[in-house]
């Protein structure tokens, strides 16, 4: 069951479990200081293919076939599986799991998707319409690029706040199936409201980002009367440098204390921002998903931390929008993670 | 608020790359013109011409081996300036989008970026000429 604990926010009275999970990274992401979390680090990008969105798809299909692997299951075991990524149309995660005959449902949430995903998937399993759901998410740096912005070889100068987009898909495998170990539950979720505070740089999406992940915060807290003090960590998602300097001095402007010490954000974790030429930090959805998958569920497993709020965002513009003068509205999705005890 | 938390450009470090990138493109523009014209007798209308060839094959054979974005990371206006950038923002969405065919790919993007420098830049040519067609008729 689902029960609702205040507008967009619910708690999974029968929760789901984490049972599997698996991270895919590109070349730099691999030569970042999360090279030895990843389950497979392709040292090219075009992972063998011969264009970036087959590349992509490629990522998306070696997370999720690790995923299933780790499990010890099959794909026919898989209930439904929710996946999105960057690209028009969501081709790279659609495409990259056509192979597997699963029943795929594919969203969008810009680069909070990640939490997106898992939020819904929990909740299908939690009414009990499914016992075993997939979430899974992917970014490509490069086809990215050509998407949002420049040709890769285009001799431009990249601005201080702007973001790298990371190359690499995550997945998780949740359950409700009885016989499924695993020790790191779904608990509760908000989903966010999309937030637009006037933001006009498509190349500083952390401040853009920041506000919506401060709301969904707040609501959050407010929904399942929560504090900063009960988590080791509030994970965000890309806000990079700028926007958690940004979502730390929204909620303290809100008399919400205890989040500087507690926050991290997985734009700042997966690339070393001195060293590797990424400006305010790393973006994507599957910047969230791998260092997620790859990093933080091991750590819940090993103990290292028993209860995170994962909170993933999106910059919601498209380059056609922001031509037409458009702002750049914000969204949001907070997941509760909790490892089990006993 | 946003403008606190975000990071300005480092414009006087971008002003000084670009002065010597941008300089020493020009410096060697120069050297080859006078190689043109007084070491190889070229007059000085072909020697300039050449030059521009030069630098533009330069540019874009830089940019097919992928070392010219590197190198405009650092110059910046330096190397977008001087017709390095525009030879750099031709050849750059020629090989992005060769995977999307010859026709529809190169052809229809090649210019995507050089796109609106041309446009502008052959209607203000043809503005300027026929101002300057009236005034010679004054």
């Amino acid at each position: 069951m689902v029960k609702r604990m205040g507008s967009g926010s619910f708690r999974f009275e029968h929760t789901p479990r984490i049972i599997s999970h698996a991270a895919v990274v590109g070349k730099k992401e691999g030569e970042g200081p999360l090279r030895d979390c990843f389950d497979k680090v392709f040292k090219d990008n075009l992972a063998g293919e011969d264009t970036w969105e087959k590349a992509e798809s490629r990522f998306v299909q070696e997370a999720v076939g690790l995923c299933i692997d780790k499990s010890g299951l099959s794909s026919g075991d898989i209930d439904a599986i929710f996946s999105g990524d960057l690209l028009n149309q969501c081709v790279a995660s659609t495409y990259g799991l056509r192979s597997y005959q699963m029943p795929d449902v594919g969203m969008y949430g810009a680069c909070s998707t990640m939490a997106l995903t898992m939020i819904t998937a929990s909740t299908l399993l939690a009414a009990g319409g499914a016992n075993r759901c997939i979430a899974a998410t992917s970014s490509h740096f490069s086809s990215a690029e050509r998407q949002y912005r420049n040709p890769l070889q285009y001799g431009g100068q990249r601005t201080p706040t702007a973001q790298w987009t990371v190359t690499g898909s995550g997945a998780v495998m949740l359950s409700t199936d009885e016989a499924d170990k695993g020790t790191v539950t779904v608990q509760r979720a908000t989903l966010g409201i999309v937030r637009d505070m006037g933001i006009k740089d498509a190349n500083n999406m952390g401040a853009a980002m920041a506000p919506a992940a401060a709301d969904t915060l707040i609501r959050f807290m407010q929904h399942h009367s929560a504090s900063p003090e009960d988590y080791d960590m509030i994970l965000t998602g890309d806000l990079a440098e700028v926007g958690s300097k940004l979502f730390v001095e929204l909620l303290e402007r809100e008399g919400i204390q205890g989040v500087a010490e507690r926050h991290n954000d997985c734009g700042m974790m997966i690339f070393d921002r001195e060293k590797q030429d990424v400006h305010s930090g790393g973006s994507g959805c599957g910047c969230s998903a791998s260092v997620l998958c790859g990093h933080i569920l091991p750590r819940m497993e090993r103990g290292d931390l028993r209860r995170i709020l994962f909170i993933a965002t999106g910059a919601l513009q498209n380059p056609t929008v922001s031509l037409q003068g458009e702002t750049v509205p914000g969204v949001a999705h907070a997941v509760e993670l909790c490892v089990l005890i006993g | 608020m946003t403008q606190q938390a975000s990071p300005d450009s480092p414009i006087l470090k971008d002003c000084v790359c670009a002065f010597l990138s941008g300089g020493a493109i020009c410096c060697i523009g120069q050297a080859l013109t006078n190689l043109f014209n007084r070491t190889m007798g070229m007059r000085m209308d072909d020697a300039r011409s050449a030059t521009s060839i030069v630098l533009i094959l330069a540019a874009a054979v830089l940019t097919s081996l992928g070392w010219f974005a590197p190198i405009a990371r650092h110059a910046g206006a330096g190397t977008l300036v001087p017709i390095t950038g525009f030879a750099n923002s031709i050849v750059s969405p020629a090989m992005e989008f060769k995977s999307e065919g010859l026709v529809l790919g190169v052809g229809a993007k090649m210019f995507q970026i050089a796109g609106p420098v041309l446009v502008f830049g052959i209607t203000s040519s043809a503005v300027y000429g026929l101002i300057l067609w009236i005034c010679s008729k004054l």
